[in-house]
């Protein structure tokens, strides 16, 4: 088994290389941080076994960030045969810069141009042969999203030229690496000693931690040469690590200069003109928010009529059901169970999810690979600023309407420890795919009308809804900035990607499959016991009142001077496993059968809601209340995963349910004078 | 002139790289050294941040990060 690792700068198409070879379907985005673990997987070729490892893409190897760190850590220090560098044909100096800094440390690397396609589209061509020849390491050339050039690429694997460049740095600096490199002789196992001794010179604590645990002996034991070192660093007294960065950053100049040729100077004056409207001053704002309204008419339009079709046929087959489980005479108790616990929460949720997330996810992945969503963050990032806050953050709160978890791991891409505890307390705010179904049934009944077509306005309140979280996620950045998270904005540079036309047949079938799927499938292994559980609630009588009835009573004064009352609230409750089956649980209640109704259509919910004494007050609260609550047992993991604190976990529960309840407090006594 | 300056479409090369060092590791990384051609793209809505073409990338980067960065505009 050989051992390959697959780096590369952010957005070069690394990891539809990394899916090619391994035929693993992991989702590529088109926005820096994707890979947000070493993602691995194994491929034969050549009856030889090959673990492949997807490092996060990186623009250094200098480690400001934890992604760089892991990408570094695991060229320096993980044992493997090969590196693969992924680089992008039309921005191929900046990644000769990586390139270089690889071969620094190991030889065995293969430099994989990517993104031929594109560059030929833009009149770029690179001159691999001489690349190869300057580099001294093979150099292949490949359009991995048309799978092109992959069969070199295998090719190479099995070369055994490597013979790289060396960067040659000042003369003084030289000198210095020439007088340590002695006394490294022998002692840094399968590192370069000559990236030892220059990292010695340039000292960053935590490559020498790490390093001193890797080679099993700290280099500063030795007085002789922790002195040398003193002397040496003494002498030269010029600032390390900025000669080294010049020095790398000159001879990718140099090297791009000789093998790349741009038969158009103007070769990105399309994107350009793109940008120039999508970033306006006068359009830029508005275009986002008209995208988003147009996302959310075809998502609800294009839902309503598969989502009706679903529940007439899984009321259609609950007779043949239940016809069955007669038939094989089980117990009274458990086919109900069954059919009235599992079952019909099983199906609410399908028919209710199913249709907005096969339509949302593939029109997101749209978005996300044409290379608009780093442009969201551009245009929002003064805001952010203004609340102490990352840009960056407007990309994890794009996550979030797909699903928290996501959006909460996302903010890996966020460099600064605080700014990324900002975003992933925050992004609870951005109502995720499990929500929407919820705040669009509601929003139908009560607000528009189930006869009148007037999907218009559903749209504009579902909009008001969102941007009214979007405004609570700046409110409470700043709120965290200036109090519990203080500090200053750090830095902030984002990469604009050039536009890159999605491929809309993959686009469906991998945002099908690898979300749709995977958010469904999370949302039924839930709903399967919630059905159950529920049901027992339901049904189990104290004094001849269900038990579920019993804590809505002792939950209904709180919950009714928030506007909500007890089934609502205890809905939410024991949503919590999945914000999908918040609904279902609400009418189970209502229904004194202890079942979810069969309904076929929406008026017989809004029926069953008014019964029970819902307002245009209650669907209001409802509403937000769904916006700002806790989020979800899966989001909440993640949070505890990517935090390490319970603090801070409780901080992210907390935080949303009191601002929920006392936005509905407000609206609750503001709706008396009405 | 300073980098946070340019108009949009002004191009320069890059004098002098000052800043604090977590921005100065950041502007490295993506090649902002001495002697750098830098143009001034896109502005967003709000001015700030700007985006300048950094050998070949569309690299946005806030007013402030970049205020101590001397240009000469070519």
């Amino acid at each position: 088994m050989k051992v390959v690792a697959l780096a590369g700068n952010p957005n070069v198409g690394k990891s539809t290389v990394f899916n090619i070879l391994t035929g693993m379907h992991q989702h590529t985005g088109n926005w820096p941080g994707k890979t947000v673990d070493n993602a691995n997987g194994i491929f034969k070729y050549k009856n030889i076994n090959y673990n492949i490892y997807d490092l996060p893409g990186t623009y250094s190897l200098m480690a400001h960030s934890k992604e760089e760190e892991v990408a570094r850590d695991f060229i320096c220090f993980e044992e493997h045969d090969l590196v693969i560098v992924v680089c992008d044909a039309v921005c191929l100096e900046r990644n000769l810069n990586l390139v270089l800094q690889i071969l620094e440390i190991t030889d065995k690397v293969i430099v994989c141009v990517n993104l031929l396609d594109e560059a030929k589209k833009k009149k770029i061509s690179v001159n691999l042969k001489k690349l190869q020849e300057i580099l001294g390491v093979p150099v292949v050339g490949t359009s991995a999203r048309n799978k092109k050039g992959i069969d070199k690429l295998l090719n190479a694997l099995e070369s055994k030229k490597f013979n790289p460049i060396e960067v040659k740095y000042d003369d003084n600096l030289e000198t210095a690496i020439a007088n340590i490199l002695p006394y490294l002789e022998g002692k840094t196992k399968n590192l370069n000693p000559r990236w030892v001794a220059l990292n010695l010179l340039s000292y960053d604590e935590k490559l020498y931690n790490s390093l001193k645990d890797y080679l099993n002996f700290d280099i500063f034991t030795d007085e002789f040469i922790k002195n040398q070192l003193f002397n040496i660093k003494r002498e030269i007294d010029l600032d390390i690590v900025n000669t080294i960065t010049n020095s790398t950053v000159k001879k990718a100049e140099e090297i791009a200069n000789k093998v790349v040729t741009f038969n158009n100077k103007d070769y990105n004056a399309k994107d350009r003109k793109i940008d120039k409207i999508l970033t306006s001053k006068l359009f830029g704002i508005p275009i986002m928010l008209i995208l988003l309204m147009v996302i959310f008419w075809i998502t609800i339009k294009g839902a309503n009529y598969p989502s009706d079709l679903l529940f007439k046929f899984f009321s259609w087959l609950e007779k043949y059901i239940l016809n069955f489980l007669q038939l094989i005479n089980t117990p009274w108790w458990f086919s109900e169970i069954l059919v009235n616990g599992i079952y019909r929460v099983l199906t609410w949720v399908i028919s209710v999810m199913l249709p907005p997330m096969a339509i949302f996810f593939p029109l997101f992945t749209l978005l996300e690979d044409s290379g608009f969503l780093p442009r969201i963050a551009f245009n929002l990032d003064k805001a952010f600023k203004k609340c102490c806050s990352c840009g960056k953050q407007a990309l994890t709160m794009c996550m979030g309407f797909g699903c928290n978890a996501v959006g909460v791991s996302g903010a890996r891409i966020i460099d600064s420890p605080r700014e990324r505890l900002i975003a992933i307390l925050t992004n609870v705010f951005v109502p995720c795919n499990g929500r929407f179904p919820t705040m669009i049934t509601i929003i139908t009944i009560f607000f528009v009308g189930i006869n009148s077509n007037n999907i218009f306005l559903s749209i504009v309140i579902l909009t008001l809804l969102i941007l009214l979280g979007i405004f609570l996620t700046f409110l409470v950045s700043f709120l965290l900035s200036k109090t519990v998270l203080k500090g200053i904005p750090s830095s902030f540079t984002l990469e604009l990607p050039p536009y890159r036309r999605p491929q809309f047949l993959k686009v469906l079938v991998r945002s099908i499959f690898n979300r749709t799927i995977f958010v469904l499938g999370r949302a039924i292994i839930v709903a399967i016991p919630a059905g159950a559980i529920i049901w027992l609630f339901a049904n189990i009588n104290i004094d001849g009142i269900s038990l579920l009835n019993h804590v809505a009573s002792f939950l209904d004064p709180f919950a009714k001077a928030i506007g909500l009352d007890g089934v609502i609230l205890i809905a939410f409750i024991l949503g919590f496993p999945a914000n999908e089956i918040v609904v279902p649980i609400m009418l189970m209640a209502y229904m004194a059968t202890g079942q979810i109704i069969e309904f076929s259509n929406l008026e017989s919910l809004r029926q069953i809601l008014v019964v029970n004494g819902w307002t245009l007050t209650t669907a209001i609260c409802v509403l937000v209340f769904s916006l700002c609550h806790f989020p979800c047992s899966t989001t909440c993991l993640t949070i505890k995963k990517e935090t390490g604190s319970l603090k801070w976990t409780l901080v992210s529960i907390l935080l949303p349910t009191i601002i929920g309840i006392i936005l509905c407090f407000i609206i609750k006594q503001l709706s008396i004078f009405f | 002139m300073f980098l946070c300056d340019m108009k949009l479409g002004n191009k320069g090369i890059v004098k002098k790289v000052k800043a604090n060092d977590n921005i100065i590791k950041r502007l490295l990384d993506i090649g902002l050294i001495e002697g750098t051609l830098v143009e001034c793209v896109l502005k967003s809505p709000f001015n700030d941040p700007k985006a300048y073409l950094i050998r070949g990338a569309t690299i946005a980067i806030r007013d402030d990060d970049c205020k101590e960065i001397e240009v000469d505009l070519l």
